[in-house]
């Protein structure tokens, strides 16, 4: 068992390997190396499932005096739920890229990337401590860099990829400061270990910061305010990659971080942190949402809002009890629960965006497309099934995983719980209005008028995909409380009505007009973006100014040049003696005996 | 007439010396330095000689011998030098001689 674990994580860095050792010459070869990666690491996932109740195995990387590391992989509920959900997502992931990819030049490179990033999302699933779980963070990163600006050569994606990667990084310098808080206060990183510890003693304040940074690696990765800015931007990445990384695994892993160190925050101040930064990203988002017009990026923001409900609630906390048969505790396990769900039914949304623009030759405005039900039956329905789901319409998985979050919410937080409802709200008018404006009414292009479904290659994983989205909230069912079904329903009928009132066969959005600044503040994303130009612009480029004046003028002008340029001046000077007339040596040879003996003699 | 004591021999040597030294420094002609390379030899000699006759002792004068002896090869070996250089350069001011330099 120990070696089908060790498996799950390596075969997908083989494949990679292979792939970028020999397999990349040929198209087929390396798909198949990375899709019989993943698949294998789905199907050992299974057989954990099935046959593990627990197991946690590790080797030792690096022991010296008082500092000891190890590489562990455990297995638990938590990480083998998170293993099925990455792994089978993956698996359909990599299939749909078949189609969705196949005319790409760079084919191989991108199969060989998107094992990369499977290998260092198992890192981050199965690593037993904070050392290991930061190494795949950061492999998680670049992979994730990688994807983004797959297309490089278009400026837009390598300036994504950029943004993504320097806005992680700031989350991450929290994650490792706080990685290094806990290593001080407990004196280990190791997950088991710092469980039995007693952290709570007199170290509240600290213990509070240390899980406040620890958030932050969270905030970059899951992408929330004011570290969201990246996300969005991301959607320049191919469309499986949008589905796989920015809204089903790795924007995941700030969640699965946090639940797996919950006992770590719990109790501090920093959950309170945590449920509002949560809960302000849900909101925020969910009103960015309203008024985009690019099919990715609305479901990008929706991703958003999605994530900020997980990070509220696992920053609600609540009670613990056993019934909550994922983490134990109401408001992580109502996180994971939602997280499971999103993964499926948001990966299915954005592989049926994909299928979409596939279809529309690469166009993605949603006001460019319309009347696609017809001419794209299979997308249409599973689309809806998505779109349904993620409302949180009754009997879909959406609706049990927001319940679970909304019930923990109403228990904690009256003014969170209203938030919730807005955003449920909020969910389900952008929803129906990207499902209205796509897929009914006329065609207003010439591609959505010649759109055609998509090949076999890329609506089965839709298809597949389709099953979970429906059926998913079943495993984790809790008793319905009628307050919170009075409200998410009400939620999910007002947010589509209103949204049928104003998008029903319109051929541009009248939202602008009613609403004037507030809807270009949210089509301007309440111009974060322009702050933080702004911000770069006046603060960081005048600090980089002063470091470069200091470094040009001081470091490299004063003590490099000086040191140089005087044994330079000191070199000339020296060299005049140097005349090369053997008299003149002669005469100072004398004259410097002669110096000696009066010196001596006097 | 005064008895020449060993301060008069040194100060001849020491003269001697001095003079030989200025023509190295200040010639330009290699057969001139050489002469007045042979003249400070020389000058040391002279106060060895003094030296040894002054203290009774004979080690100065055997000394005196083997320097008169080297000087005289090495003068053999120095003074064929300067004529190979000459009938290669058809010179011998050490001006002219500055192939080497950069």
């Amino acid at each position: 068992m120990e070696l089908a674990a060790w498996l799950i994580l390596l075969l997908p860095l083989i494949s990679s390997g292979l792939i970028g050792i020999g397999a990349f010459r040929s198209k087929p070869v390396s798909a198949g190396f990375s899709i019989g990666a993943v698949t294998g690491s789905f199907l050992l996932s299974l057989v954990m499932v099935a046959n593990v109740e627990t197991l946690h195995t590790s080797v030792n990387w690096l022991a010296i005096e008082g500092l000891k590391f190890d590489i562990g992989l455990q297995i638990d509920t938590l990480s083998k739920l998170m293993l099925c959900v990455v792994t089978g997502i993956g698996s359909l992931i990599h299939i749909f890229s078949l189609g969705y990819m196949k005319d790409d030049r760079d084919f191989s490179r991108y199969f060989g990337f998107l094992s990369l990033f499977i290998f260092s999302m198992l890192g981050i699933v199965l690593a037993d401590n904070f050392v290991m779980m930061f190494i795949f963070w950061e492999l998680v990163g670049v992979s994730s860099y990688l994807l983004i600006g797959f297309w490089f050569e278009k400026p837009s994606a390598a300036d994504a990829a950029k943004k993504a990667f320097l806005t992680n990084r700031v989350g991450d310098f929290g994650f490792l400061i706080g990685i290094l808080m806990v290593w001080m206060l407990f004196q280990t990183v190791s997950f088991s270990e710092l469980q039995l510890n007693d952290q709570k003693e007199g170290a509240l304040i600290l213990s509070g910061l240390a899980g406040f940074l620890i958030f932050c690696g969270a905030m970059g990765k899951s992408a929330q305010a004011p570290l969201h800015v990246w996300l969005p931007d991301a959607m320049e990445g191919p469309t499986p990659v949008s589905a796989l990384i920015h809204a089903a695994t790795m924007v995941a892993a700030g969640v699965y971080m946090l639940c797996r160190v919950f006992f770590l925050i719990q109790g501090t101040w920093a959950m309170e942190v945590i449920a509002w930064i949560g809960g302000v990203t849900a909101l925020m988002a969910a009103l960015m949402a309203v008024q985009q017009d690019d099919i990715k990026r609305i479901l990008a923001y929706s991703t958003l809002s999605q994530l900020g409900y997980m990070v509220m609630v696992v920053g609600l906390g609540g009670d613990q009890d056993d019934h909550y048969l994922i983490t134990g505790v109401a408001g992580t396990d109502a996180a994971m629960f939602h997280l499971t769900t999103h993964a499926f039914f948001k990966a299915m949304l954005f592989l049926g965006a994909g299928s979409v623009i596939y279809a529309c030759h690469h166009e993605q405005d949603i006001w460019k497309m319309g009347g696609l039900r017809f001419r794209m039956p299979k997308t249409y329905w599973t689309f809806l099934i998505g779109t349904l789901a993620l409302c949180g319409v009754p009997l879909f998985s959406g609706f049990f995983s927001k319940e679970a979050i909304l019930v923990v919410a109403f228990k904690e937080s009256m003014p969170l719980f209203l938030i919730a409802v807005v955003v449920a709200v909020l969910t389900t008018f952008y929803m129906t209005r990207l499902f209205i404006v796509a897929f009914t009414g006329d065609a207003r292009s010439e591609h959505a008028m010649h759109a055609k479904e998509s090949p076999n290659v890329m609506t089965l994983p839709l298809l597949f995909l389709a099953v979970p989205s429906v059926f998913a909230g079943y495993f984790n069912m809790h008793e319905p409380d009628p307050i919170i079904l009075f409200a998410s329903v009400i939620a999910v009928v007002f947010g589509a009505l209103m949204a049928r009132a104003l998008y029903q066969n319109v051929d541009k959005d009248p939202l602008p007009a009613k609403l004037g600044i507030v809807a270009k503040a949210m089509n301007k994303r309440f111009w974060f973006d322009e702050l933080y130009q702004w911000l770069i612009e006046n603060v960081q480029e005048n600090l980089a100014r002063i470091a470069d004046i200091a470094d040009r003028w001081i470091i490299s002008g004063l003590l490099v040049r000086g040191v140089h340029g005087s044994t330079e001046l000191a070199g000339r000077l020296l060299r005049l003696a140097q005349t090369g007339n053997l008299q003149t040596y002669a005469f100072w040879f004398t004259a410097g005996l002669v110096a000696v003996l009066i010196f001596a003699l006097s | 007439m005064i008895e020449p004591t060993l301060s008069h021999y040194l100060l001849v040597s020491g003269a001697l010396f001095s003079i030989g030294l200025l023509g190295v420094i200040v010639r330009r002609n290699l057969l001139i330095i050489y002469m007045s390379l042979e003249l400070m030899l020389n000058s040391a000699n002279v106060a060895l000689v003094a030296m040894s006759r002054f203290n009774g002792n004979l080690d100065g004068q055997v000394m005196v011998f083997f320097i008169i002896t080297v000087a005289a090869a090495e003068v053999a070996v120095g003074l064929a030098l300067i004529v190979a250089l000459y009938r290669k350069r058809q010179t011998t001011e050490v001006e002219d001689l500055a192939s080497m330099k950069l």
